[in-house]
């Protein structure tokens, strides 16, 4: 059989409903995991750069464990290991906590790298007027990091949607998963290579456009860094 | 108006303080002067937390300067103006005035807004409102920083060698303004190398180094008969 056979691509587009459906769960999976990771990335990257010393620790762990293990031995732990101590976990349930606690941990580090970007006198500056924590994030320093934590941020979202792709290990009803059921199948199987292209080509559409924005975000903020750096005078700090 | 009482400030191992005592009247222009490194703006940074002291007491208008009260001790009696300006960079010069005096000191926009405008007055920037800080030389940036301090309307404002980080040319700006407060009955604690500035405006005159205060007094005392041989020995180099 032919590699790209007009066969099978008339077999992909009678179960084009079958894509669509994984489509749509990945997306749903991808926002809600999203949600999750920014409310962790938040607590987190603020707890890290609190300067108290227990919640930076703690901030610390949580980064380091998720970062320096795999994300498919994060997902059966969560979903196997909860399975048989008696907890019934929903699969889709599982990938949103699982996603979402995975990239938190790197959305920490985005947020703590903005918030530490911004130099030590716009503090100085706000605690010598009054300002409390709230205060000074509120209305000095989070104004300024979003700028800074934004296109990082974006790449984190890309991320996170390819990596829906691991939920296959735990038989998801995700993109990738429905697709290999569908290659594989009784009935439907056969079609590798149209159907791979086709769940390649709906991962593409999305991260795409998004990965090209993160990119022109950035360079769009380099530029604009570069001429204030080149206007405004660079000077010593004196101890 | 401030008192420190045997202030102890330690970096780590580095003894940056050392039995720091020193008083500052209401009203007074107090300047500190001394080489890199004596602790001067450490000191000043001591009087408003932004360093606590290792050990020593800090009492601003009588009242114990402490980890808990400091916020609202520092709202209501001291501004600073720092070296490198510290304007907030996301918001207009306006906005930069009209922050704390609106957020923390509940005066309404309307009031907020008016004492800016008084204030950029004052430091002759009126025209500057609207525009963005990075669009300023440094002196315009310091004197929209005073203007800041001054929209607290506290009585104290503490300056942590407020033209060293400026182009010899718009120094003068920036201390033409400062003589200007110095005729108002704000309290003035000055940490600055301006030797001209010291003597023009200063009622009293510390000098600093490792960490001690090695000399005080007037003006004239210390430009023309300094007593202890390090401080001869700065002012010799400094003024020629």
């Amino acid at each position: 059989m032919e590699l790209f056979s007009v066969a099978s691509w008339a077999k992909v587009w009678a179960y084009r409903t079958t894509f669509l459906l994984g489509f749509g769960n990945t997306l749903r999976t991808a926002v809600f995991a999203l949600l999750l990771s920014m409310v962790l990335g938040v607590i987190f990257g603020l707890a890290a750069t609190s300067g108290k010393k227990a919640l930076v620790a703690v901030a610390r762990v949580y980064v380091e464990i998720i970062q320096n293990t795999p994300l498919l031995l994060q997902i059966c732990f969560l979903y196997y290991a909860l399975a048989f101590s008696g907890q019934n976990v929903e699969i889709i349930t599982t990938g949103i906590v699982a996603l979402g606690v995975y990239h938190g941990a790197y959305v920490a580090e985005v947020v703590r790298a903005g918030i530490e970007a911004i130099p030590r006198g716009q503090f100085e500056a706000a605690l010598s007027q009054g300002f409390g924590y709230l205060g000074y994030m509120y209305y000095i320093i989070l104004p300024q990091s979003i700028k800074i934590i934004l296109p990082p941020m974006v790449n984190q979202v890309v991320n996170l949607i390819k990596n829906t792709s691991c939920l296959y290990i735990i038989g998801g009803a995700d993109l990738i998963s429905l697709t290999y059921s569908f290659v594989t199948g009784a009935t439907t199987g056969g079609a590798y290579a149209p159907a791979y292209f086709v769940c390649g080509l709906l991962f593409f559409i999305v991260c795409f456009p998004l990965s090209t924005l993160a990119g022109m975000w950035e360079s769009a903020l380099k530029n604009r860094d570069a001429r204030v750096n080149t206007a405004t005078k660079n000077v010593e700090g004196v101890a | 108006m401030i008192k420190l009482e045997k202030v102890n400030k330690y970096f780590g191992d580095l003894h940056v303080l050392k039995d720091v005592t020193l008083q500052v009247a209401e009203g007074e222009k107090l300047v500190i002067i001394g080489p890199s490194g004596s602790g001067k703006s450490t000191t000043v940074r001591c009087m408003n937390f932004l360093e606590e002291p290792t050990s020593g007491q800090v009492y601003i208008n009588g009242t114990l300067l402490t980890h808990k009260n400091k916020r609202q001790l520092i709202r209501d009696n001291m501004s600073m103006v720092f070296q490198q300006f510290n304007l907030y960079p996301h918001m207009t010069v306006l906005k930069n005035l009209t922050l704390a005096p609106t957020k923390l000191l509940h005066k309404s926009k309307q009031e907020a807004e008016a004492l800016a405008f008084h204030y950029l007055e004052v430091v002759g920037l009126t025209d500057k409102a609207h525009v963005y800080p990075s669009t300023l030389s440094g002196g315009q940036q310091q004197r929209i920083a005073i203007a800041r301090a001054l929209c607290a309307e506290t009585k104290i404002i503490l300056f942590d060698e407020p033209t060293s980080a400026l182009d010899p040319e718009t120094i003068q700006e920036v201390l033409e303004v400062m003589v200007r407060l110095a005729k108002e009955n704000i309290t003035m604690v000055v940490v600055t190398h301006e030797m001209g500035f010291a003597r023009q405006v200063a009622d009293r005159v510390v000098f600093m180094a490792d960490g001690q205060i090695l000399e005080e007094g007037s003006p004239e005392h210390f430009f023309t008969d300094p007593q202890h041989e390090r401080v001869k020995q700065f002012l010799g180099k400094i003024i020629k």
